[in-house]
């Protein structure tokens, strides 16, 4: 094998052997696999990369600052665009963040319904990304599409749940929205009942496949140090062996009555990602499976809860969950008036994509695009 | 090894040639010749256009049911009317040269790909009767019209003056070289044992039926298939068809040397690479799979044109299988299959060929033994190669915290 670490000696001999020109080429933010407006502005000697700069920025709304100048409440649905893959973690994490300030008490049976709508989420966003992944592989289209019919089916669960498809904004302080009816939860049953099928036939097309594993193997290391010192969490972080699932470290709601096992890598490469995340799936079904199994009857709000007039006390708040792509945050100020005095956001994927270059160096653009995939990111997250 | 005729041919297998003698039958003797000939260029054109607008569909019907969606089914009956509506679209599209473009080569790229991938098919046996141009060295000339496609992918992609068309160009060089040498020596073999360069001859060779249903097809052979399997394979990456199209990997080089190229010069290159794509199936089914032979002796009464079109649009539905199913390769894994795997296979299949030629009078219990050092010839070394070819990457097991 040739060394393809960053700066590695490959790279060096190639420049001394050529001194050729190099090539920068602007990635993005047009491109079709930069999963949204991204820019890697990557330098090239031949096709390997020996700089690169991620550009972003093209999708900043002004996230943080309109969350200061809205009510509490109002920001809630806010909290689904910005990873709307995955707008009901992001509602929790939001929920969970106000709670705390608040002092607010969650009823149970919203604790099981938000455990069964978090690992819905989770499958959703990792049946996604690793259909993605392939796409940026270069298949063409088979495992995406594949995916989506899987996702499609979660929509249509959130969309009779909470009346949208993406942007759900379903949580609230004390609770959830509505209950989920019976039918609901019988269809949640099927469409998990399901899930380990979908699952095996997903990885007996790709998960042996020799393309697959020639393409993604020893490509993007990322060693356990590095990921730590950077603050990468989620999928990407456990792939390298560390063990920090925060449904574990914090045990917040109701996980640490379930019974679940959390997969760890040990070479911090592409396909450890890949691979970690539909270990996780797995994961995630028995979840739903003993949650749907043991939901609680009773009240699915806290009726201490108000919704208006919702003034927490002067202090701070620091909530945080295990979403899919990582540790998703919510840091609040209140000074006692109905909008937060300060509102900040710690956006897995934008944390996670901070290592980018130190993982591409040395490897050639199509990996950078792999890469780029497994470290799963959107936009609306990054850019805020 | 050469078939006996059938003693009377039937109408219907006639019917190529009754059609050219009706139509220049009334012509005089000097400007037959010059009839003959431009009615094989337009039966050529039209039968491949027709078969070029078809397979787009069936490619994208066949690619949407694999992936649980209908596929065009808008335009007209079925969607059969969806060639002609993308026809429409791509001749009435702007045609956008960049500013900094090379016009010229930027406009004669996608004319000289189409032109070469065309002129390949004439030297391919398309039925008993059907025959453009009865070369002495056809196969030797259709390779070098293929060979020449790729330097026009080279042409579009430095013409165009972008970085990711550059990206592309370099690549299609390094494919057209690497797949050019496997290509040509899994032909080697064929060209080895019919004892000739012309197509005619190896279909030819490959008549007759050993109990009147084996037929004496090169891919029924142990180096004939391995022959055939490495065609194909180096037929994948010459027609720039997945999981070979690294210059126009969409999901890394946007659409690689096809980057610049918009409306009707687009819709050229999109010809060609399935011109390309039929002319070397053609060729596969030339060489390996018995060209216009029927299967079985009592099969016989079918035309022989429709036997060669039932095989070509197997191969290609394999095409398009292939393109559903597989990732893209890497450039330097493309290389490596190449030089590590393919050529060194086919080399050792030439000397396996040789071996059966040597071997053909073997008889009784001799026969087993010389199939059995045939297939040890082609499965050793392809389980050992494939074995290097694949180190270091392997299935792994995970813990759990």
């Amino acid at each position: 094998m040739q060394d393809l670490s960053p700066g590695g000696a490959h790279v060096r001999a190639v420049h001394d052997e050529f001194h050729g020109d190099l090539l920068e080429v602007s990635m993005g933010p047009h491109h079709p696999s930069t999963h949204g407006v991204f820019r890697m502005v990557v330098t090239l000697d031949g096709e390997r990369i020996v700089k690169l700069k991620p550009v972003f920025g093209y999708l900043h709304r002004n996230h943080e600052k309109l969350g200061e100048g809205t009510s509490y409440l109002g920001s809630m649905p806010y909290t689904d665009r910005l990873d709307y893959l995955c707008s009901m973690t992001n509602n929790w994490a939001y929920a969970v963040a106000v709670e705390k300030l608040a002092g607010l008490t969650v009823p149970e049976r919203a604790e099981y319904v938000r455990v069964i709508l978090a690992e819905l989420t989770r499958l959703l966003n990792h049946t996604c990304l690793a259909g993605f992944l392939m796409q940026d592989c270069g298949c063409s289209g088979t495992p995406l599409m594949y995916a989506f019919r899987e996702r499609e089916k979660i929509l249509d669960l959130f969309e009779s749940l909470s009346g949208s498809r993406m942007m759900c904004n379903y949580q609230r302080f004390g609770g959830c929205r509505v209950d989920p009816p019976a039918d609901w939860l019988a269809r949640a049953q099927t469409l998990v009942d399901g899930y380990t099928a979908f699952l095996d036939e997903f990885e007996a097309l790709l998960t042996g496949n020799e393309i697959v594993m020639a393409r993604t193997q020893g490509v993007g290391c990322m060693s356990a140090a590095l990921a730590v010192s950077a603050g990468v969490t989620g999928p990407a972080l456990r792939a390298t062996g560390v063990a920090h699932d925060l449904r574990k470290v914090d045990g917040y709601g109701v996980y640490p009555r379930f019974n679940f096992r959390v997969p760890l890598g040990a070479h911090g490469d592409v396909y450890d990602r890949y691979m970690i995340r539909v270990l996780e799936m797995r994961e995630s079904v028995g979840i739903l499976q003993q949650a749907l199994a043991g939901l609680p009857g009773g009240p699915i709000m806290n009726p201490a809860a108000k919704l208006r007039g919702f003034r927490p006390k002067a202090g701070e708040a620091y909530g945080r969950i295990e979403g899919p792509k990582g540790e998703i945050g919510f840091y609040l100020i209140s000074d006692g008036s109905p909008n937060p005095w300060r509102y900040r956001v710690r956006p897995p994927s934008f944390i996670n994509l901070t290592i980018l270059e130190d993982m591409c160096l040395g490897h050639t653009v199509a990996d950078a695009v792999i890469i780029l995939g497994s470290v799963d990111i959107v936009l609306g997250e990054v850019d805020r | 090894m050469i078939a006996t005729l059938p003693p009377a041919e039937s109408w219907l297998e006639r019917f190529p040639l009754l059609v050219r003698d009706w139509i220049t039958g009334h012509l005089p003797e000097s400007l037959g010749w010059l009839a003959v000939s431009l009615l094989a260029i337009v039966v050529i054109l039209a039968a491949f256009g027709l078969l070029f607008a078809y397979l787009t569909l069936a490619e994208r019907k066949i690619l949407g049911r694999i992936q649980n969606r209908p596929g065009p089914n808008r335009t007209g009956w079925f969607g059969l009317l969806q060639p002609f509506a993308d026809g429409i679209k791509a001749v009435t599209k702007e045609d956008v040269v960049p500013r900094e473009a090379d016009a010229v080569l930027h406009f004669l790229a996608p004319v000289l790909l189409v032109a070469m991938s065309l002129l390949g098919l004439a030297v391919i046996p398309f039925g008993r009767h059907l025959l453009a141009a009865n070369l002495e060295a056809g196969v030797l000339y259709f390779f070098a019209a293929g060979a020449a496609t790729e330097l026009a992918v080279f042409m579009a992609g430095w013409a165009s003056h972008n970085k990711y068309s550059l990206l592309a160009a370099m690549r299609a060089l390094a494919q057209l070289i690497s797949y050019e040498l496997p290509l040509l020596l899994s032909v080697v073999p064929v060209v080895m044992l019919a004892g000739s360069l012309s197509t005619t001859h190896i279909v030819d060779a490959q008549g007759g039926w050993t109990f009147g249903w084996i037929p004496h097809w090169h891919v029924l052979t142990p180096w004939g298939f391995a022959g055939f399997v490495m065609f194909m394979i180096a037929a994948l990456a010459e027609s720039n068809r997945s999981p070979f199209d690294l210059p126009e990997a969409e999901s890394e080089l946007i659409a690689g040397h096809l980057t610049e190229y918009s409306g009707f010069k687009y819709a050229l290159f999109f010809m060609a690479e399935y011109f390309g794509m039929c002319g070397l199936s053609a060729m596969a089914v030339t060489l390996f799979l018995g060209g216009w032979q029927a299967p079985c002796a009592f099969l016989e009464f079918i035309p022989s044109y429709v036997w060669f079109t039932a095989k070509l649009l197997t191969l290609l539905l394999g095409f398009i299988w292939i393109r559903a199913t597989l990732p893209r390769l890497r450039m330097d894994q493309l290389t490596r299959l190449a030089w590590k795997f393919l050529v060194p296979l086919t080399l050792l299949n030439l000397a396996n060929a040789a071996f059966w030629s040597l071997s053909a009078g073997w008889s009784g219990p001799m026969h087993w033994v010389r199939w059995a050092i045939a297939l040890t010839v082609v499965v050793g070394p392809f389980l050992l190669l494939g074995r290097a070819l694949t180190a270091g990457v392997a299935p792994r097991t995970y813990r759990y915290a």
